[in-house]
């Protein structure tokens, strides 16, 4: 295998890493205003990915430096053409983060309320907008001879690009409500569940109709076969919802994300980013780094994932107990000196259950 | 319309500009604070003295407010390269790509994961589990800091590669001449040392707030081993940091000779060169009314003795319209200028507040005088300063140079951005970062002013600052 090829293989992995794990911290995210009635049970979903959240978003950040290396051409003219959505996930991105940890530090209604926004803000908003811009990847834009993008921001925003906005968008969200119903336990658990399921069937058209499309505007062989695992996936993920598996449903939400990232980088292959006029599309072959760094940053990926994804699986070894809210909603409990989060947990070990 | 104002050009620049000075308020902080605290941990897990686990979440809250906004000002900087900078991002990629990925993969993955699992893990994890990570996090910012400046240094100095004249692009020959680019060493030693400057004056600054503020408080024996540690920080970061950067300075003069002539305005080579602490004229200082100088300082921060020959702007620029053909070849003269003296001036002065604070404990005068808990807290802001001029100074320097030598800025601009896009997103960006810079100094005001978090028994959960 070519080198370009095994870093475009690279990136697509990146991106499905991060789809997966960020996928469920927006999901917790967009789902906290209909989750969490109570303070106390905003305070354990975001509780649920506090600790992981930023290392989850490191792999965007990872996934981005990478194409940077490995496809100098893509990057420069997937990053200055989607220039105004990739600026509004950015704004997202950054209040979401602030929101994190800056929500818990002042104890005033009114300023958890103005963050809570911000977090649902930067939740929706790039879950939505990956999937727009994936989608227009894929659909191929308008570039030039010297490999600019000549279309306008409305160009972007096509139908096929919004259908893969709200696939995106539905995934992420079922994908989060399961990971909810799998870190709490009482009632946010048992409503994650009702949720995972309302999301989950709403998920079911826009990503079917998504990957027809595909499958019909760019579909290889490979890519019927993915897409169709996808769907077995999503729908698995529906069922075993339903009989309370919820470990393995999330197992499933995942498989599904990760198939329909794999169906979109298998049905883009051997372009990176398609030219509406095919002369000027952007190839592993015409955007790719030389021989030498591509084999360094090999050896260096080789040596180094590894680690990262055992530090970061132990991370969520280490806070894999499940969150319990105390009291429930409408119910007084004492002020906060108990604080929340990990603390509570803490104060809560004996009642917390684990599984 | 708006291309009839301002071209694309100069907003990319200025978007670069406030992006990358207001990231970088955060960045220092980040890198020190985390010694800091694992510093404290490390000092609670040998002595179990719970003074020590007080102090270390009191600046463990602040290390956290200060990350946040680091981290998501990073992610900024990565796209920004590839939006308003395409055609940079084409020429450099095959080099520029690879240090910046790894940063990423070996550096931000550890700092995000073991920075997590040490705000939420008090609980979770053993004493010494718990300290490990802590330390683990303030590694991977070395790692980064390593990585960026690998990358920045290339910039200022490209070695390990070769223009490939076909694609017109440059292509990456020797990763380790990159790796251990002399212009990266100095600038690791300066910015690193310049972090510590920055946290030893932020610790002793608020402790020495605190001191003056709650004198009878039970805090204040542990708000002034605060303060002494905070001060003697940033007095032998302070030295480390004239003693990196005169080297920087010596490197710079061979391999950016217009640097160091801008810096001083020097038009005419000069043997020796004095160096000018102040100057009246006009503003790019090809005449002067009046200064102040010292004999022979330039030829010494220049070339490392007082009778070192410095060339001037005209000789350089001769030179340089011979090598790269003509076309104008100076910086910005006045923000050089004045960029320099600011950056060793407000360095030198949050130093110096510093070593004053040690001569007053030394002579059991502190906590004392309010002028000088008043000077500590106002001095927080200056290696801040110093650090944001230092940068201004460096790239500004550089220029018309994007890539000294081989690429200018205004051909690595993205040729398709039109200005009102980029002055849009300047907009989104400055309102944005204003916003957060008032929220994240009120937090800062306000958990700083808190006092240390109550001492909680073995065991118990941590104070409700930590959690969300």
């Amino acid at each position: 295998m070519d080198l370009q090829d095994l870093w475009f293989i690279a990136i697509a992995l990146l991106w499905t890493g991060y789809f997966f794990l960020e996928g469920f911290d927006f999901g917790v995210g967009t789902l906290l205003p209909v989750l969490g009635r109570a303070e106390d049970e905003r305070r354990a979903l975001l509780s649920t990915i506090g600790p992981v959240w930023d290392g989850n978003e490191v792999w965007l950040i990872v996934a981005a430096g990478a194409t940077f290396a490995s496809f100098p051409l893509w990057y420069a003219t997937m990053f200055s053409g989607f220039y105004l959505p990739l600026l509004v996930i950015l704004v997202a991105l950054i209040l979401r983060g602030v929101a994190f940890e800056y929500r818990g530090k002042v104890d005033s209604t009114r300023w958890r309320a103005n963050w809570d926004r911000a977090i649902l803000f930067g939740s929706v908003v790039p879950a939505v907008l990956w999937g727009v811009v994936f989608g227009n990847i894929i659909r191929g834009v308008p570039i030039n001879a010297d490999f600019n993008y000549t279309g306008g921001v409305r160009n972007l925003f096509n139908i096929y690009s919004l259908v893969g906005g709200l696939t995106t968008l539905t995934l992420f969200l079922q994908h989060g409500a399961l990971f909810i119903a799998l870190k709490t336990a009482g009632d946010v658990e048992v409503r994650a569940r009702q949720v995972a399921e309302r999301v989950g069937l709403a998920t079911v058209v826009p990503t079917a109709v998504f990957l027809v499309w595909t499958q019909v505007e760019r579909g290889k062989t490979a890519t019927a076969g993915t897409a169709l695992l996808a769907g077995t996936a999503l729908l698995g993920a529906l069922v075993l919802n339903r009989v309370g598996r919820e470990r393995w449903a999330f197992a499933l939400s995942g498989a599904t994300i990760a198939l329909v990232t794999a169906t979109l980088f298998v049905a883009l292959y051997p372009d990176v980013l398609p030219s509406t006029n095919s002369a000027y599309s952007l190839t592993v072959d015409n955007a790719r780094s030389t021989d030498y760094p591509l084999t360094i940053m090999t050896w260096v990926a080789v040596i180094f994932l590894p680690v990262v994804l055992a530090y970061q699986a132990w991370t969520y070894w280490v806070f894999r107990q499940r969150i319990t809210v105390p009291g429930g909603p409408g119910q007084e409990r004492p002020p906060p000196k108990a604080g929340a989060g990990a603390g509570q947990r803490g104060r809560r070990r004996g009642t917390a259950r684990t599984r | 319309m708006v291309e009839d104002l301002v071209n694309a050009l100069d907003l990319a620049r200025w978007q670069f500009g406030i992006t990358t000075v207001y990231h970088f308020l955060f960045v220092p902080l980040t890198i020190g604070l985390a010694f800091v605290v694992a510093g404290l941990e490390t000092a609670w897990v040998r002595t179990w003295d719970p003074t020590y686990l007080r102090l270390t979440k009191f600046f463990g809250t602040l290390f956290v407010i200060n990350l946040a906004m680091g981290v998501v000002t990073g992610i900024v900087q990565e796209f920004q390269f590839g939006m308003n900078w395409s055609d940079y991002s084409r020429f450099v990629g095959d080099i520029f790509g690879a240090p910046l990925a790894m940063e990423g993969l070996l550096a931000f993955f550890l700092e995000s994961t073991f920075v997590g699992l040490w705000i939420f893990g008090w609980d979770r994890l053993s004493p010494r589990l718990h300290l490990a990570t802590i330390w683990i996090a303030a590694f991977g910012s070395l790692v980064s800091a390593f990585f960026i400046l690998a990358a920045n240094s290339w910039m200022q100095h490209p070695v390990g590669f070769s223009y490939n004249r076909a694609t017109h692009r440059a292509e990456l020959t020797d990763f380790g001449a990159v790796l251990t680019n002399s212009t990266m060493v100095v600038a690791v030693l300066h910015t690193v040392t310049a972090a510590f400057l920055t946290t030893g004056a932020f610790v002793a600054g608020i402790a020495s707030w605190q001191l003056w503020h709650r004198r009878d408080s039970a805090d204040a024996p542990a708000f002034r081993t605060a303060a002494k540690a905070g001060m003697w920080m940033a007095v032998v970061a302070g030295i480390a940091v004239a003693v990196s950067g005169h080297s920087q300075g010596v490197l710079m003069t061979t391999q950016q000779p217009m640097k160091m002539a801008a810096a001083e305005a020097l038009y005419h080579t000069e043997q020796p060169a004095s160096f000018s602490l102040f100057t009246i004229g006009t503003l790019d200082g090809s005449k002067e009314i009046w200064s102040l100088r010292v004999p022979g300082l330039l030829s010494f921060l220049a070339t490392g003795s007082f009778n070192g020959r410095v060339e001037g702007i005209y000789d350089l620029e001769a030179q340089y319209a011979q090598r790269f053909g003509p076309g104008d070849y100076r910086p910005v003269i006045p923000v050089t200028y004045w960029s320099y003296r600011l950056m060793i001036g407000l360095g030198l002065l949050a130093a110096i507040i510093s070593a004053i604070g040690l001569w007053l404990i030394r002579r059991g005068r502190y906590p004392g005088s309010r002028w000088f808990h008043r000077a500590a807290l106002a001095g927080i802001a200056l290696p801040l300063l110093a650090n944001s001029f230092g940068w201004i100074f460096t790239e500004m320097g550089r220029q018309p140079w994007v890539v000294w030598g081989q690429l200018r800025t205004a051909a690595g601009v993205s040729p398709s951005i039109g200005a009102a896009t980029v002055l849009t997103s300047m907009i989104v960006f400055t309102v944005i970062y204003g916003t957060l810079a008032v929220v994240g100094l009120y937090l800062m005001r306000r958990s700083a002013a808190a006092g240390l978090p109550i001492d909680e028994p073995e065991g118990a959960e941590r104070p409700p600052t930590f959690a969300y």
